[in-house]
């Protein structure tokens, strides 16, 4: 009978070894498979179960988080979300991230090891990293009147420190509240399919992420070429441009909106924003000069990452004559997103040099220890010093005495260029008003802010004629916020 | 571990007290003491499990933590005195073990409590029912002086216990189960205590009968090796066998039936020594789970899902109970999400009954998942040790069976929770929630130590009983050869050499009994 028992004993053994063994399956070897079952909610459970960090403007942070009461525990919100919904995108349990939450999700949500003080003491016990705070470069003033300035109206507005590359202000209008967004269930969903199809794109952060025809604007490109390429000299001096314009090989003739601009010289024509002494400027130096400057400025480079990326602004490489004329004047192919503009008016503030944009500052973990810190680089040397000086005549006389005088601050140096881009079949979509310029203050010899403005607005065209009716007010706006700031958007970081 | 001396079975020839043995052993100590110290080590482990819920839960020591553990302590000081006044020389780790189970599993029930989802609170109810449990084991070993006496109520207990199977018929079923009694808002689950009873009645049928079984019977033609018993000797365990079988199926409660059908091998096996019961076990066995299984579309779709877990989610149905159970062991890994930190709530409205495993194993992770299983099979192994140890077929049998029943639960509650096999509804021993299961199992092991200390006590024994006139089958219909006595002068002395063998491979017992092997050298006998 002993025997028996210890046969039942042994039996007995061999069901918890079966359970050892499958304990061991289950918990170790499968455990990775099972986390990875999208069914399997734990990853979220545990990335909404502590707040996320925070993206911050100014030192105060626009972003939240909100408790739920459900099982998802925090969800995203936002002080301010139509303003600054085109610098922090949306983050949403449904349908990921957008912009800086999107390219510094990491960062915010805890999972970056750069924020690890102790991974593997994190690592065995299984305490969640908290989130990290995105420092931005935006200048609240900036981006506020920027916003105000456009008032709900289609268009878009970058603003940038010339100096450094950093990015003051970036708007886009009709904007959205990301917190619509941000939770999970029928009423995020249903708020996604209104955005997605309303008509105006409320979801399109246009200041980046469009590209419109830049028209005259794209004149400071064209002047910037001929003076590189010492096709233009003397600014002065009259052009041999007849109006109308017929366009090489072309029956098309151009004309121009003002009068005074047959044989104009490189100076007047500029003033009044003469097309027909651009394109054929543009004509006779041919696409490759045009192109080669249009790249430095930094047009046909779609790597451009702020961090989030940049939508590429274009040139057509290969044109006929008639086409560069075309292009040279901000039409035809050519494109521009109204950052790019903005990269153009600071190169030329910034007697040529081009830094490189960036968005984020700084990056501190919740402990507030900086983590990562973005320091001024040069992009390129987008025009020599003396090219500058004279597309700074150029479109300081703009200011002063030509189409963009609605720009003029009192005390203030500042330069422009106006700019209306015709679009659509035959010409028949509502007409964009750009306005791009600079300023700084008299004796500085670098420019403190630079702007480019994109309106859509059917009085355009005389608006432009008028002196920058409609972009050329905001962009002051933007730049007397900036100025009165003072120091807000000249501070170097590091 | 300390005690291991002390457990090897004393031999069973009865000798004068204080008389050097011939083997030189000291007398076997009582070894209350030790008892006292690893409850006091229990105790303060639940204790700190408690707080360590409220800290991952409010990032505090919850209040109440010293009146938890008092409470938990109270109980068991309880059982230790009566153990102490009433059963000496009881094995000293039964009762530590079982309270540290229960104690964690009012842990674990509290800490699913924080769970609103999950519905009302149910910890305090376990409360309640875990100091009814130690209340019912006390008066058990306090009651009960001799385990044998249990031995004559083998036929009551048997009709006690189809009462008690075939009573929630009556009432309406509860997930797919009829197991329930549903009275004065009280819900009980009269199956938990037909374990006990047909245990009690398993063991006194065979330990009177075993001789019959074994050897009596008619050699199959053509097979000399085959023989098969009487009708009259089988007849009646296989009626009640299969009456209790018949009862779970039509309420569809498969655990318990599966639990049944092997205690009830395992205990022929052990009682008659022929390993041909058990291939008779398989094939009734592989016969039922065939026909019960191609009928009952309830245990076809366990199987299903036991097969493909997952499938629900392929289908679009989200995950299924098992589905998110495995999540939450795979959640778990090696050390745990720690108490309070896991989302094993999940599972859903059965996580703190038929899946609590699923929070012990997210939370403690596989660590804390083989201390638990160890525990269990420490309790079995210490019932199979008294078994070993002690003198009388019965008792024998009824120790057997009881840690069977204990091994046999934690495999298919586990098994079926961690997809090794079906899953069936059936609660975990002292860590689900749930009334009768808690009392239950306080009874299983009141009855385990009553049995440990009759195989320990070193002073000689009560003089033999005789043979107990009610095992003679008065109430069995019919005729037939009375059975053999159960312990002839072979097989007394047979015992005798096993347990000198037993006692010069020390430790041995405590070997397999913690589960780190098979059997111990049994080859060639």
């Amino acid at each position: 009978m002993n025997r028996c028992v210890r046969h039942a004993a042994a039996f007995c053994a061999l069901l918890f070894l079966a359970l050892l063994g499958n304990a061991l399956r289950v918990q170790v070897v499968r455990a990775a498979g099972y986390d990875a079952n999208p069914a399997n909610r734990r990853a979220d459970i545990a990335l909404y179960g502590q707040r996320r960090g925070d993206i911050v403007v100014g030192g105060t942070p626009v972003t939240g988080s909100r408790l739920t009461g459900g099982q998802l525990r925090y969800v995203r919100a936002y002080a301010d979300g139509p303003l600054y919904a085109p610098v922090t995108g949306f983050a949403s349990q449904t349908y990921g991230a957008s912009l800086l939450e999107g390219t510094e999700n990491g960062l915010l949500d805890g999972s970056d090891p750069a924020l690890g003080d102790q991974p593997l003491w994190r690592g065995m016990t299984r305490a969640r990293q908290r989130g990290g705070d995105v420092l931005t470069t935006i200048d609240p003033a900036a981006q506020r009147a920027a916003f105000q300035g456009l008032a709900g109206r289609r268009g878009a507005v970058a603003a940038l420190d010339p100096s450094t590359g950093r990015i003051l202000a970036l708007v886009s209008s009709p904007s959205y509240d990301p917190s619509v967004l941000a939770g999970a269930g029928p009423s995020v969903t249903a708020a996604w399919q209104r955005l997605n199809g309303d008509p105006e794109q409320p979801m399109l952060d246009r200041a980046i992420r469009q590209s419109y025809p830049p028209g005259s604007t794209f004149k400071v490109v064209t002047a910037a070429a001929a003076l590189e390429s010492g096709e233009v000299d003397d600014l002065r001096a009259p052009t041999d441009s007849p109006d109308p314009y017929r366009l090489p090989g072309t029956t098309v003739s151009l004309t121009n909106e003002g009068d005074g601009c047959r044989n104009a010289s490189v100076y007047d024509a500029f003033r009044f924003s003469c097309n027909t002494v651009f394109a054929k400027l543009g004509a006779d130096l041919g696409a490759r000069p045009v192109v080669a400057q249009a790249e430095r400025f930094g047009f046909n480079d779609g790597g451009l990452r702020l961090p989030p990326a940049v939508a590429r602004s274009a040139v057509d490489e290969w044109m006929s004559r008639d086409q560069v004329a075309l292009s040279s004047i901000g039409q035809f192919d050519t494109t521009a997103t109204p950052l790019q503009m903005a990269m153009v008016a600071s190169a030329v503030g910034d007697g040529g040099r081009l830094m490189t944009p960036y968005l984020v500052d700084r990056v501190v973990n919740h402990d507030g220890v900086t983590v990562s810190s973005t320091r001024p680089r040069l992009l390129r040397q987008a025009v020599s010093g003396r090219t500058a000086a004279a597309l700074q005549q150029l479109m300081e006389a703009v200011v002063t005495r030509g189409t963009g005088t609605n720009a003029a601050i009192p005390g203030v140096v500042v330069g422009g260029k106006t700019g209306t881009a015709q679009h659509g079949l035959a010409n028949t979509g509502t007409p964009y008003a750009w306005f791009v310029s600079y300023a700084r203050t008299p004796g500085a010899d670098r420019a403190s802010v630079a702007v480019a403005v994109v309106v859509e607005d059917a009085a355009a065209v005389r608006a432009d004629i008028s002196g920058g009716g409609n972009a050329a007010p905001i962009a002051r706006a933007v730049m007397e916020a900036v100025l009165r700031d003072g120091a807000a958007g000249l501070i170097p970081s590091g | 571990m300390s005690a291991t001396s002390a457990t090897a079975p004393p031999p069973p020839g009865a000798l004068p007290p204080g008389r050097p043995r011939g083997d030189g052993l000291p007398r076997p100590a009582a070894r209350r003491g030790v008892e006292l110290f690893l409850l006091v080590a229990a105790v303060g482990i639940c204790a700190y499990g408690y707080a360590e819920v409220g800290v991952a839960h409010d990032g505090a020591v919850p209040k109440d933590v010293a009146a938890y553990g008092g409470g938990l302590g109270a109980l068991a000081l309880l059982a230790h005195l009566a153990v102490r006044l009433r059963a000496r020389y009881a094995d000293p780790l039964l009762l530590p073990v079982a309270v540290l189970l229960n104690g964690l599993g009012l842990v674990l029930v509290y800490r699913l409590d924080l769970e609103p989802v999950l519905g009302p609170r149910a910890c305090p109810a376990q409360l309640v029912w875990s100091a009814v449990g130690v209340a019912l084991f006390t008066v058990a070993v306090l009651a009960l002086r001799d385990h044998r006496v249990l031995a004559r109520y083998a036929y009551v207990s048997v009709t006690a216990a189809l009462a008690l199977l075939l009573a929630p018929i009556a009432f309406p079923a509860v997930n797919g189960a009829r197991i329930w009694i549903r009275a004065a808002g009280l819900s009980f689950q009269p199956g938990e205590f037909a374990k006990v009873l047909l245990a009690v009645f398993f063991a006194g049928y065979l330990s009177a009968n075993r001789a019959a079984l074994a050897y009596a019977g008619r050699p199959v033609p053509g097979l000399r090796r085959l023989q098969l018993p009487t009708g009259r000797v089988l007849g009646p365990v296989l009626a009640v066998w299969l009456a209790s079988v018949g009862v779970l199926v039509l309420e569809q409660d498969l655990g318990t039936s599966l639990l049944f059908f092997c205690l009830f091998v395992v205990v022929l096996y052990v009682a008659t020594g022929r390993t041909g019961w058990i291939a008779v076990g398989l094939l009734l066995a592989g016969a039922g789970a065939a026909a019960v299984g191609a009928d009952e579309p309830h245990v076809h779709a366990r199987v299903e899902d036991w097969l493909h877990p997952f499938a629900s989610i392929g289908a679009g149905r989200g995950p299924s109970q098992l589905a998110q159970s495995l999540f939450a062991f795979g959640d778990g890994g090696v050390l745990g999400a720690g108490l309070g930190r896991g989302a094993s709530y999940l599972v859903g409205f059965a996580a703190k009954s038929d899946f609590v495993l699923a929070t012990a194993g997210e939370e403690l992770g596989l660590a804390g998942l083989c201390a638990l299983l160890a525990l269990y099979a420490l309790l079995v192994a210490r019932g199979f040790t008294a078994a070993l140890a002690t003198r009388d077929p019965f008792g024998r049998l009824l120790a057997v069976g009881l840690a069977s029943i204990l091994a046999l639960q934690v495999f298919v509650v586990t098994g079926g929770v961690m997809d090794l096999i079906p899953l069936t509804g059936m609660a975990m021993p002292f860590l689900a929630q749930g009334g009768s299961s808690v009392v239950t199992n306080w009874l299983i092991v009141a009855l385990l130590i009553r049995i440990s200390d009759r195989a320990r006590r070193p002073e000689p024994e009560l003089p033999e009983l005789p043979e107990l006139p009610e095992l003679r089958e008065p109430q069995l219909p019919l005729p037939g050869p009375p059975p053999t006595p159960p312990a002839s002068a072979d097989a007394k002395a047979n015992a005798n050499a096993n347990a000198d063998r037993d006692r010069n491979r020390d430790g041995d017992g405590d070997g397999d009994a913690a589960g780190t092997g098979g059997g111990p050298g049994t080859a060639g006998r």
